[in-house]
């Protein structure tokens, strides 16, 4: 805890300096298990812009949903800490949006209805929020869907209306842990586009967790990449793509050329091996 | 017929399927009634025409028509003790949720209460019950209460165990979730975790009732002075088979309306898409 009372006083001493949105300071998070300590995260600094659309990229197990758990103030940190807008996170943040790689929707709670549990949360008032939250589902493809429950729908319209539950307050910030790893590829593509439209109208600021590298580059200002257990920081990659970025930008050289870099960067690292 | 056929458009090919749909769900709902019927009927005839065939003295197993006789003959003694015995079962019953559902919320909610608690309410339940009947008549009497008691004895367990495994058995994210979104202990309670072990605890609750009418049952054996228990003690005493063959019935039509009150209530309080999803909890007792 005397870590937290420094960077307490480092904030205070910065005061209003601190432009960034989001910063992380020398994360490190060890779980303890029957078997010794294993490390998730080493170490970890970063910051992200506000209206910055940043991803964290790296294999399984590198600890990047952990930074995300840590970063929206759901679990601790072993060492370290995280700064929104100067603020120590010491609990959940209640701003923001959380969408996990399952729906989690409330079986009982029909679409609409899962996604008014947000409103409820927040008190929000009935009738405004349920219009924006018909709006949200409308324009990720879900009207006349609204009072479907979860089970009679399909696996990227549960994805969807788990969005826009993270959506309908108005987040200051978005974080998405893996949202799109149990959908097929198609499916895959589409909520990607889905996304890129819904950041574009709002430019709220994303931390976006993914293993996948096309979709990384696809929707991201910038990529950091992480190294494989314990996660560290690899490389941050700015990418320089113009927006709105289209299914045959995927095409260009430049997509290519950073596609190439964060494979690369894999292969030296023994995550992927070419035999 | 193949080979005459034009190409069916598919708007032909929807209303075809969905008519053929709607023939086997009517035939389906038809048969879910018509069937049990059917063979109860078949299991009663060959009961009558076997036991007149081969002439069993009605002392040992009387056919269904002496059975009607008898309960005809003795209905508002019948209904009387059925009254008696429904008692007993709903007060056991709904003192077993009393208890039941504020123990299982203490065990949830308190790890070191539920590690004190858990080997006695075990050993509670290896303990036969039945033997305790007795007990219960020294210490209460032979009216309402130890009936009530024994009742309540058998069926609470089930509704402590599914109601403590529904609360705890919940997806982390979706608890992560409602911490995010701001729900405090309460309202996280309430909208989630509650709704969430429902389809459990209504299990426990459906098996409880059928363990309500055994305990009750058991209470009028051991001391009794009216209650369908108690005409069965009798009309065995009495070497009444019939009777007793009423008495069954009576219990019977009891156990089988209480379960189906609880249906209704758990298809009131549980869409039913979710119901039984929960199936899991059981095991784990």
């Amino acid at each position: 805890m005397t870590d937290l009372g420094l960077a307490r006083a480092a904030a205070r001493a910065s005061g209003a300096a601190d432009q960034d949105y989001l910063r992380v300071d020398n994360l490190s998070k060890v779980y303890a298990t029957r078997d010794g300590p294993v490390r998730a995260l080493d170490q970890v600094s970063l910051k992200a812009r506000r209206g910055e659309f940043l991803t964290i990229l790296g294999p399984s197990g590198c600890g990047k949903s952990t930074l995300l758990m840590i970063a929206s103030g759901l679990i601790p940190a072993s060492s370290g800490v995280v700064f929104v807008e100067g603020q120590v996170v010491d609990k959940p943040r209640t701003d923001i949006g959380i969408v996990f790689q399952s729906a989690v929707l409330l079986e009982w709670r029909t679409a609409l209805g899962n996604v008014m549990l947000q409103a409820e949360a927040k008190k929000l008032d009935h009738a405004v929020a349920e219009r924006r939250a018909r709006e949200l589902l409308a324009s990720v493809g879900l009207a006349g869907f609204e009072d479907k429950y979860p089970h009679e729908l399909s696996g990227g319209m549960r994805q969807r209306v788990s969005i826009c539950r993270a959506l309908v307050h108005n987040p200051r910030q978005l974080l998405m842990d893996e949202p799109f790893g149990a959908l097929d590829a198609l499916t895959r593509d589409q909520l990607v586009l889905d996304l890129q439209k819904l950041w574009n109208e709002t430019r709220m600021t994303v931390l976006f967790i993914t293993h996948s590298v096309a979709e990384a580059v696809f929707l991201s200002d910038r990529v950091v990449v992480m190294t494989p257990r314990p996660g560290k920081i690899d490389r941050v990659i700015d990418i320089d793509l113009p927006r709105p970025r289209t299914l045959a930008m995927r095409e260009t050289q430049r997509f290519a050329d950073y596609n190439r870099e964060i494979l690369d960067l894999f292969l030296a690292r023994g995550v992927l091996r070419e035999h | 017929m193949a080979d005459e056929s034009r190409a069916l458009t598919i708007e032909d090919v929807e209303a075809s399927v969905q008519q053929s749909l709607a023939r086997r769900e009517s035939r389906a709902r038809r048969s879910a009634i018509f069937y049990p019927i059917v063979v109860l009927a078949a299991v009663l005839a060959v009961w009558e025409a076997g036991t007149r065939a081969f002439g069993v003295p009605a002392f040992l197993l009387p056919p269904p028509s002496v059975i009607a006789q008898s309960l005809a003959a003795h209905w508002s003694l019948v209904l009387q003790y059925s009254w008696a015995t429904s008692l007993e079962i709903l007060l056991g019953y709904s003192l077993s949720i009393v208890v039941g559902v504020p123990l299982a919320l203490a065990i949830f909610l308190w790890p070191p209460f539920a590690r004190s608690i858990y080997p006695l309410l075990v050993s509670s339940q290896a303990m036969p019950k039945v033997a305790v009947a007795p007990l219960f008549i020294v210490w209460f009497g032979f009216g309402l209460v130890p009936k009530v008691l024994i009742a309540f004895m058998i069926a609470f367990f089930p509704i402590v165990i599914d109601t403590a495994v529904g609360l705890g058995s919940i997806e982390p994210e979706k608890i992560y979730l409602a911490r995010s979104m701001g729900f405090g202990a309460t309202a996280t309670f309430f909208k989630i975790r509650l709704p969430n072990a429902l389809p459990s605890i209504f299990g426990g609750l459906k098996i409880a009732i059928t363990l309500a009418v055994v305990g009750a049952v058991v209470g009028e054996f051991v001391g009794g002075d009216k209650g369908l228990g108690y005409l069965l003690m009798v009309a065995n005493g009495s070497m009444d088979t019939p009777l007793l063959f009423a008495g069954l019935v009576g219990l019977t039509v009891l156990g089988v309306g209480f379960y189906l009150l609880i249906e209704v209530a758990e298809s009131l309080a549980v869409p039913r898409h979710i119901r039984g999803s929960h199936g899991a909890a059981r095991e784990s007792m």
